[in-house]
């Protein structure tokens, strides 16, 4: 079942156009970035793994990001925190460490129920050079074998917003058992909403690829193994950092396209089926119906969104899938797309096939880029929290980036949700008479 | 190190930018990192203002630190006055570009800009978000308004603010008149009135209000002058200047992202042009710097919120003279000594009572009509910033007729003021920011209502206890669309609306109490007229039953999990017979009763002993 690797080949396909666009001209800008930092990630972690806890080391600014950043005052406790450094813990880094280990048991005596803790580092705990990797070992030592504890970055100076997932997932990597097998097994890596995680392991069954894992677990004891024979898949775009740790474990990554549209699930599963040598003719029974019934969701949406354009700001580095996915898929007109960071390497085949007129650009100088919008007058504008409101005052209808990221969107199955998404505030604005 | 679930308050350069972001033609530059902008969403979607705050952040990078961030935060500034140029700048640090020590004073200083550059020192891991707007609201009135008594302008000078009150906000609902206080004939107070007013003013007006909270704001360089504070020196006023026009004050306070601050300001513009005082300045809401320069034009000043005005208003009396106001005018007695403490501070004669008169609220006709009976002696934890939570203390024990079950504020610089109200309600204080202290309390008072913020909120639904909510950090849905002042008259019926609201209603809460195995009238039904379909019950009806399973196991102090040994059966099955609001206490005195006689057991008959005893 499993045949010979097809290390060779990848996603070189039928479907695909050959390269050459990807050297289009970027835009880099420099200036006021109205972005989240990478603590925000901690926002749907903490569901994801669900016995893990994530403990920031910072300041009162990163409490009240997380509180009111994801919009997340949330009934429930949350299996998150923040210890808070004051005054003292200035003074000297053995005080901090001495009250980082005060704030840790305290919450481990009142949370028996976690197994792994991570540790994560801020602006203010960097800047003091606060070292977590050593209290994380330091702690380890004294908490296992019943608490795992790790740490990882997610401050704003070192990260943007999923880039907080990034460092997350890198610091499970080391975690992870060696693989004991010489048969490939292939890994997905990046968050997936639980739902669009088990619907993928369906159709990789279906297409007998059996030996099937996610990273991150849903369960902290249910790491995956990886190792030399281990071929990964990225889920997200944004993993640069936990692809080259995974590399470095002698892991090899299956490049493709990303999981957003009927047309990009395919290229992503055709890839992984190209790698594990599936029969085309398995791979086409095992996705052809899922296909046909995400192209017949995405039909009414094409109406709709056929023709308007589309303005990305940088927010969460899902801004070129998305932006190939509505222009190839729904027919819409892209004038800018920013992304905060542009990882050549792993969006070179989404790159290949955005159109060549679309401006790309990367970080951002947010009032330079205002007066961009508001040239361009997009149809629809994709930004953060901060700058919707403003830009609907000023008669630009937008999207909130952050949904992207709290909606399942990726898979055959939530295509059409994902094409809903951006004709909502367009329907919207057509049915309201005040 | 404080491990936080949640917190009160943000850091203090979130207070700066409540200030900024209230006032027109200021522009705050932010030496911060990348993140830091989240700040922009709490007044763009909780608050839903169409405007971004004004406000510039460096955005420094880890790679920036070993290079020149001090030339970067001397760019952003220039550019962010060329673009914007605003009529005055604040700059300053955020909790990361605090530790790296860049001076953003001094270099804003060199920058030579044409407008007056005001530096914010707001240590951010000793100060949270209330100090910050304080000490900036503060910095803004001390350098823009002038050292000394401006000349006394003429009633032309009076410039109007917009016509919908507060510029930059949705305008108000008709029928809600920005009044300005345009009626004139009663403002010709004689001399000799102003001045008796001063000199009996520490008498009626203090000793009803609960408490002077201005003053008490720890840190500040300004802080050592409580004796002429309270000395009252009115004779500086040089009140024959006054006479042939209407008396006038400022109204301090008002931020964005504030608690109803937007309608609270409204209201009381109303109620003095009603008194016949003019408004000269509203600040900082609506304010731009030259409002902030003819502050001392007017003859007092209202300081509606203490923790952010306190420390400016007690700087302007020392500048200028002025008075400031004591009292905040919230719930009905409240307001009506605030009229008093205003007509004094005005020099206008004491109104006299008119039993006859319509009361100019519907709340003591509410609270005394028969149908809230039903509210009498029910307990009540008020849990908010000092300035809500005294003010709500009160109103709850002497317009409700609740009893206080606790008290307590996360504005530890007003720590005084609420133990000493505690003490008086014969509850113990708390004083606290750690929101599991909070809940703790919460669950060992066993209240049947809390009043308190969004945090409050959360902690109420774990507990099945309902809630209202009383002051800031408030979510989304506390920024209502329709009028709803928490202070004057108006306020006073909103208080009663919003806090009865929540509440099982009178003849239901006898039926739940009669008809326990009612399918309908189970623990976890929410009161019948928050069905299904209004807005403020959706989220209690979807949670209620599992959460309530969830907080039972959860946390000790409540019902099934903590039941110790002597329970007998019966008991048990008789206890769960009592409607869920009123079970918790109906357990414990029980149990203390049982203690107290040394009983082995609680029956049945036990437990009637203690219903027995305990209702006296």
């Amino acid at each position: 079942m499993n045949g010979p690797l097809n290390l060779a080949g990848g996603i070189a396909g039928a479907s695909l156009p050959t390269k050459g666009c990807t050297e289009r001209p970027v835009l880099r800008e420099r200036g006021q970035r109205e972005v989240f930092c990478g603590l925000t990630g901690i926002v749907w972690l903490h569901r994801k793994i669900q016995d893990a806890f994530f403990l920031v080391v910072g300041s009162r600014t990163c409490a009240h990001l997380m509180q009111s950043a994801a919009g997340v005052m949330i009934f429930a406790e949350p299996r998150f925190a923040t210890a808070v450094m004051e005054e003292r813990d200035l003074a000297g880094l053995a005080d901090a460490n001495e009250e980082l280990d005060i704030a840790v048991t305290r919450l481990i005596e009142r949370r028996p129920d976690i197994k792994m803790l991570f540790l994560v580092g801020s602006c203010p705990s960097e800047v003091i050079k606060l070292d977590l990797s050593r209290a994380a070992a330091r702690l380890s030592e004294r908490y296992a074998p019943d608490v795992r504890i790790l740490n990882y970055s997610g401050s704003g100076i070192e990260t943007t917003f999923t880039q907080g997932e990034d460092n997350c997932l890198a610091a499970l990597v080391p975690q992870l058992p060696e693989v004991e097998t010489a048969a490939p097994q292939l890994l997905v890596v990046g968050a997936l909403a639980d739902v669009v995680e088990d619907q993928f392991a369906r159709l990789f069954d279906a297409m007998g690829i059996d030996d099937v894992r996610f990273l991150p677990p849903r369960r902290a004891r249910d790491l995956p193994p990886v190792g030399a024979s281990t071929r990964y898949l990225l889920a997200q775009p944004f993993l640069g950092e936990t692809a080259r740790v995974l590399e470095q474990r002698g892991a090899s990554r299956i490049a493709a396209p990303f999981p957003l549209g009927a047309e990009g699930t395919t290229l992503w599963l055709k890839a992984a089926a190209d790698a594990f040598g599936v029969d085309p003719m398995r791979f086409r029974s095992a996705t052809a119906a899922a296909e046909a019934r995400a192209k017949r969701a995405l039909e009414p949406f094409r109406a709709e969104l056929s023709g308007r354009s589309i303005f990305f700001f940088p927010d969460s580095q899902l801004e070129i899938p998305l932006a190939r996915m509505l222009s190839r898929e729904l027919g819409m007109q892209l004038t800018e797309v920013g992304t905060p960071y542009l990882h050549r390497q792993h969006l070179a085949e989404e790159l290949a096939l955005l159109p060549g007129d679309v401006q790309l650009s990367e970080g951002q100088d947010v009032d330079r880029q205002l007066d961009r919008a508001r040239a361009a007058r997009p149809d629809i504008s994709v930004c953060g929290l901060g700058l919707a409101n403003p830009l609907e005052m000023e008669g630009l209808t937008t999207k909130w980036s952050i949904e992207l990221l709290f909606t399942p969107i990726q898979g055959y199955e939530q295509a059409g949700d994902l094409a809903g998404l951006f004709a909502r505030p367009l329907d919207r604005k057509t049915r309201l008479r005040v | 190190m404080q491990l936080t679930v949640w917190t009160y308050e943000g850091p203090p350069h979130v207070g700066a930018m409540r200030v900024a972001t209230a006032m027109e033609g200021v522009h705050y530059v932010l030496h911060a990192p990348q993140g830091d902008t989240y700040a922009d969403l709490l007044f763009t979607m909780i608050e839903r203002r169409s405007k971004r705050p004004p406000v510039t952040y460096t955005t420094f990078e880890a790679r920036d630190l070993g290079t020149d961030t001090a030339a970067l935060f001397q760019r952003t500034l220039i550019s962010a006055y060329e673009r914007f140029q605003p009529q005055a700048m604040l700059v300053g640090a955020s909790c990361t570009a605090e530790l790296i020590q860049d001076d953003p004073a001094g270099l804003a200083k060199a920058s030579n800009l044409p407008v007056p550059v005001i530096p914010l020192e707001l240590p951010s891991y000793q100060r949270k978000e209330n100090w910050g707007a304080a000490e900036t609201f503060y910095q803004v009135v001390r350098t823009l308004a002038g050292s000394g008594r401006a000349a006394v302008a003429d009633a032309d000078a009076l410039k109007p603010l917009g016509s919908d009150g507060v510029p930059g906000n949705p305008p108000l609902p008709a029928g809600i008149s920005p009044t300005r206080g345009e009626i004139v004939d009663v403002g010709a107070a004689p001399q000799s009135s102003m001045q008796d007013a001063k000199a009996q003013d520490d008498s009626g007006v203090r000793a009803s209000s609960i408490s002077p909270l201005v003053g008490e704001m720890p840190g500040r360089a300004e802080g050592g002058d409580a004796a002429s504070l309270r000395s009252g020196q009115g004779d500086q006023l040089g009140p024959t200047e006054k006479n042939a026009r209407r008396p006038s004050c400022n109204i301090l306070g008002p931020t964005a992202l504030g608690f109803r601050h937007r309608d609270d300001v409204a209201e009381i513009r109303k109620l003095l042009g009603e008194i016949g005082v003019a408004v000269n300045v509203v600040a900082p809401l609506g304010a731009s710097p030259a409002d902030i320069a003819r502050l001392g034009e007017a003859d007092f000043n209202v300081v509606l919120y203490p923790e952010i005005a306190g420390v400016a208003a007690k700087w302007l009396k020392r500048t200028f003279g002025q008075e400031f106001t004591t009292v905040v005018p919230i719930g009905h007695g409240a307001t009506r000594d605030f009229v008093a403490e205003v007509r004094k501070l005005a020099g206008l004669p004491t109104e006299e009572a008119d039993e006859a008169a319509e009361p100019a609220s519907r709340l003591p006709w509410f609270s005394r009509s028969v149908d809230s009976n039903y509210l009498t002696g029910k307990r009540v934890f008020v849990f908010g910033d000092a300035t809500h939570a005294l003010a709500a203390a009160r109103v709850a024990t002497e317009e409700f007729g609740f009893t206080l079950c606790g008290l307590g504020t996360y504005s530890r610089e007003f720590a005084r003021d609420i133990r000493a109200a505690a003490e008086r309600y014969g509850v113990e204080a708390l004083i606290s920011d750690d929101y599991l202290d909070v809940e703790a309390a919460i669950a060992a008072a066993q209240p049947e209502l809390v009043l308190g913020t969004q945090m409050e909120r959360h902690i109420a639904k774990r507990l099945g206890v309902a809630c209202a909510v009383i002051s800031a950090p408030v979510h989304v849905q506390d920024y209502p669309a329709r009028y709803s002042p928490q202070m004057g008259f108006e306020g006073a019926n909103v208080l009663w609306d919003s806090w009865v609201h929540p509440l099982v209603m009178g003849l239901e809460e006898h039926l739940l109490g009669m008809f326990r195995d009612d399918f309908e009238f189970n623990d976890a039904a929410v009161p019948s007229h928050l069905g299904s379909g209004v807005r403020v019950a959706a989220e209690p009806a979807v949670i209620a039953a599992p959460q309530m399973a969830e907080a039972t196991l959860a946390s000790a102090p409540a019902d099934t999990l903590t039941t110790p040994e002597i329970w007998h059966v019966e008991a048990e099955a008789e206890l769960r017979k009592i409607p869920f609001f009123v079970r918790g206490k109906a357990r414990r005195n029980t149990e203390k009763f049982a203690a107290e006689r040394g009983l082995s057991e609680i029956t049945v008959e036990t437990l009637y002993d203690a219903k027995a005893h305990y209702s006296r």
